[in-house]
């Protein structure tokens, strides 16, 4: 009976994050065009979101676009061009503006502010801002010369801007080059000396160096350990589950179950499949569970096993059928599917737990280069939703199927997604959200969506 | 973590806090299993020169005295390379003053022959209050300065500082632009990070640059018992609340794990608190609520193995001490981060993070004692932690089992349960 009560208490009150921060924080970005802000704005806003914090991103350059609608040549960018100079303020300030109503009215607590932001001035503006507004200010400035992954990121992200769709590469190329030009005169990048009260941190040349000055709390160090450990360098993630397990043929969820023939066959395609990619140096990691090590095997390489990639708990449910929850659990089966992104099985865990497990992994996997990941369908869900930028309410319904191998190459401001399915049939274990969510459905409404088992 | 070993070494004037650093990330990897050791040359020297007169040793025109240091860094380095290759050490803190590019040069080259990769930690201070509390509570305490009063030792380490400015090379953005490295500036108000190479070094950095010295101290509590009754009372909270209310005075946070006990226990004290998931108790898996007289009687073969090693069993479906650790590791980042903190949790728990902050190895962490209704106050000071146990004279349990003599498999029931206190 205790039991029983601490399960009801102990309900959805809970995050599994403690709460990082107090007052909303503007991130700034700081750096000539070309320098990878845009990059880095994405790809910060993509983590803060996926562990939790809400993050929102705001371009100026966006803005920019939305008021001047056709973008003619790199003259707007002139810093004698008055018309274009009071377009600009009035961007930013717009930009500004959103920032405070996503804070205010929209329980942002991160604001990724993406311009060039150049001059001390304009980085004055933003500051008394923030500070007017109990805001806290940290500036991120990247400052790269080196000419080749300058002219590397223009033709990888630039060439596809709304603003060259009608130019050739030469010619957008060309003009990118004055535009670049036109900041550069007035650029001050931020002074250690001057700016030695501000809270920053300088990448030098895409992360060989950098320079970090008075972090303020706990989100600023987890966003400076993030961005010290984010590379440019091209490779590909490889995300499969463990082959069919004997479990999964039963249709039983958990358990540490081997494979089934079927299983071992996907083990032995995963492992010509990964020949034929040819991958330089790659590293392959398993969970401790017994289903995704004998499908390393079966490749004849070496693997690292992580726990935290072992699949969710599912708590009492664990080695159960859905008929078996619906019977003995049939309130918690509702609430499971009310919420299931926040939804804990009684003794067991929540897919928001299971992001905060994964968080070191996500981590070494930003590190690392060429990398196969198997893993579990929960597990795998979280991930691919941080590499896809999914939200809460769609990632436990990504769709995560056996036998297949999602491979994952960085590309722009994004992630190519390949998908392989090896040939080799396997049960669906996905069972999608049904429409009666309610505790007092009945059975049928409530296992309408069970995919078929032995 | 590692491939090849690394060599991690500190690079500043005297009182610059490289000991205090070389110590804590020393107690910080060893905490997080990556078998790491200290070099302390100052150590070898004072071996070496059994009785120190003077900073005179130190002067750069000292032909006698500079011979001596040098044998001393060569000894340290032999240790090192014993302690990497043959010991399976995978990190290894070189600390000295390390201020000369030569010098510097001369480490790298020993690392490349033997095939460890490179780590320095600079720290750079200017702030004259900062060295003077530096000297005061480390310095005077030395060997070096028994048998001195205070002032002559303040002066005497001054001239010492002042031997080696003058040939204090720092890290240079330029010319040290390929070695991979971490400049501190001003106790940590701004950092400098150079082409960190791998996983290791990352976490390094990152741990560097969490960790600050501001006084403060970390209050460690177990839960109020618990009673196994409908109603679920929990005994001991009037003896928290009065000390509790007390805490909470000094801008006190307060953390819970996410199980009822410790959340009950926090709600007594009438504060905020946060709660964390991995404050909860370690996971007994199939072994969850019984006694050990149950786990005897059904699981005889595990209660054996956990006893022959209990930091490392993983009880069936649940977690070993060792998961504990791994769990734990962003409580210990967060709690380097705040100032005074209580985290009220459970007996394996604080057992690890007690551990971590008095530097237990893995065989003791699973033994210390953490009784119910004591509460653990740890103080940094000097290199280590001052530890006052508070207790808040209220009865309990004792919840505490020693490791019994006979861990052998084939043992028997009352050997396995000899040492299992008692209980209702």
């Amino acid at each position: 009976p205790e039991e029983e009560a601490e399960e009801e208490e102990e309900e959805h009150l809970f995050t599994s994050v403690p709460q990082f921060c107090n007052s909303p924080t503007m991130i700034v970005m700081v750096g000539l065009p070309a320098r990878g802000k845009t990059y880095i704005s994405k790809k910060l806003t993509r983590y803060l979101n996926w562990i939790g914090v809400p993050t929102k991103m705001f371009n100026v350059g966006q803005y920019r676009r939305e008021a001047v609608k056709i973008y003619k040549n790199f003259e707007f960018f002139k810093p004698d061009n008055e018309e274009a100079m009071r377009i600009r303020k009035a961007c930013a300030a717009a930009a500004l503006k959103d920032v405070t109503a996503y804070f205010t009215k929209e329980q942002g607590q991160v604001a990724v502010f993406d311009a060039t932001n150049t001059t001390r001035e304009r980085r004055a503006i933003i500051i008394s801002f923030a500070k007017e507004k109990g805001y806290k200010v940290f500036f991120v400035e990247s400052i790269c010369d080196d000419p080749e992954i300058i002219a590397e990121n223009i033709r990888q992200v630039k060439f596809g801007s709304p603003d060259y769709v009608d130019r050739d590469i030469d010619e957008a190329m060309e003009d990118f080059i004055q535009r670049i030009d036109c900041y550069r005169a007035s650029y001050m990048p931020i002074d250690d000396e001057r700016d030695r009260k501000l809270s920053y941190i300088k990448i030098f040349d895409v992360g060989n160096r950098y320079l970090v000055n008075q972090v303020q709390d706990h989100i600023q160090s987890r966003i400076v350990y993030y961005l010290m450990n984010i590379h440019v360098t091209p490779r590909s993630i490889y995300l499969s589950r463990h082959g069919e397990s004997e479990l999964n043929l039963l249709g039983r969820i958990g358990g540490d179950s081997g494979l089934s023939p079927r299983g071992q066959k996907y083990a032995n395609a995963l492992a010509t499949f990964i020949k034929g990619q040819n991958i330089r140096d790659l590293k392959v990691w398993t969970s401790h569970m017994k289903r995704t090590i004998q499908t390393a095997e079966a490749l004849g390489v070496q693997y690292e096993q992580w726990k935290a990639l072992n699949e969710i708990d599912a708590g009492v449910c664990e080695e159960m059928t859905y008929e078996e929850i619906q019977e003995n659990y049939p309130e918690e089966f509702a609430l499971r599917d009310q919420d299931k992104y926040r939804y804990r099985y009684p003794k067991g865990e929540s897919y928001e737990d299971l992001v905060h497990r994964l968080e070191p992994v996500i981590m070494e996997l930003e590190r690392q280069e060429n990398v196969l990941v198997i893993c579990h369908q929960a597990i795998m869900r979280c991930l691919l939703a941080y590499f896809l930028d999914k939200p809460a309410d769609e990632l436990p319904y990504l769709r995560c199927p056996l036998h297949t191998v999602l491979k994952l190459t960085p590309i722009a401001y994004g992630c190519k997604v390949e998908s392989f399915f090896l040939n080799i049939e396997a049960v669906n274990t996905h069972r999608e959200r049904p429409v009666n969510v309610d505790i007092n459905r009945n059975p049928e409404e409530a296992l309408q969506t069970v995919p078929d088992h032995i | 973590m590692t491939n090849c070993p690394t060599l991690i070494v500190t690079v500043g004037l005297p009182a610059r806090g490289k000991t205090y650093i070389s110590k804590k990330l020393t107690r910080y990897l060893n905490w997080i299993g990556v078998p790491t050791r200290e070099f302390n040359v100052g150590q070898y020297r004072r071996e070496f020169v059994k009785i120190y007169k003077s900073f005179e040793f130190f002067r750069p025109d000292n032909e006698e005295g500079l011979k001596i240091r040098r044998q001393c860094a060569s000894a340290a380095l032999n240790d090192v390379r014993q302690y990497l290759t043959e010991e399976q050490g995978q990190v290894a803190v070189f600390d000295a003053t390390n201020t000369t590019r030569e010098r510097r040069e001369t480490i790298i080259q020993f690392a490349e022959q033997n095939g460890f990769k490179v780590f320095f930690v600079e720290s750079v201070c200017e702030d004259p209050d900062v060295i003077q509390e530096n000297i005061v509570q480390v310095k005077l305490g030395s060997p070096d300065y028994t048998n001195c009063n205070t002032e002559e030792a303040v002066e005497d380490f001054m001239k010492r500082i002042k031997c080696y400015e003058n040939s204090y090379e720092t890290l240079d953005e330029v010319l040290d632009r390929d070695l991979s490295y971490i400049k501190i500036m001003d106790v940590g108000q701004r950092y400098l990070v150079n082409r960190v190479l791998d996983h290791i070094q990352s976490r390094i950095v990152y741990y560097l640059m969490n960790i600050h010295i501001t006084p403060r101290s970390i209050y460690l509590c177990r839960h109020g018992e618990s009673e196994l009754n409908v109603k679920g009372r929990i005994g001991g909270d009037s003896g928290l609340t009065p000390r509790g209310k007390e805490f909470a005075k000094n801008d006190l946070k307060v953390w819970t794990s996410q199980m009822k006990r410790t959340i009950q226990t926090a709600e007594a004290l009438d504060v905020p608190y946060e709660q964390w998931k991995v404050l909860n108790e370690i996971d007994a898996g199939v072994c969850e609520e019984m006694m050990y007289e149950e786990i005897q009687e059904n699981y005889p073969l595990e209660f054996a193995l956990r006893d022959q090693d209990k930091y490392r069993y993983r009880y069936p479906k649940g977690e070993s001490y060792e998961d504990l650790v791994q769990r734990l590791e962003p409580v210990i980042m967060e709690l380097e981060r705040q100032e005074n903190v209580l985290v009220i949790c459970h007996q394996a728990v604080m057992r690890c993070l007690l551990a971590y902050f008095l530097d237990k190895t893995a065989e003791e962490l699973p033994y210390l004692k953490c009784p119910l209704h004591t509460v653990l106050k740890l103080t940094p000071v000097a290199y280590g932690c001052k530890v006052e146990s508070i207790s808040l004279n209220v009865d309990a349990v004792n919840t505490h089992r020693e490791r019994p003599e006979n861990v052998e498999v084939s043992r028997m029931s009352e050997e396995a349960l000899l040492t299992v206190p008692a209980h209702q």
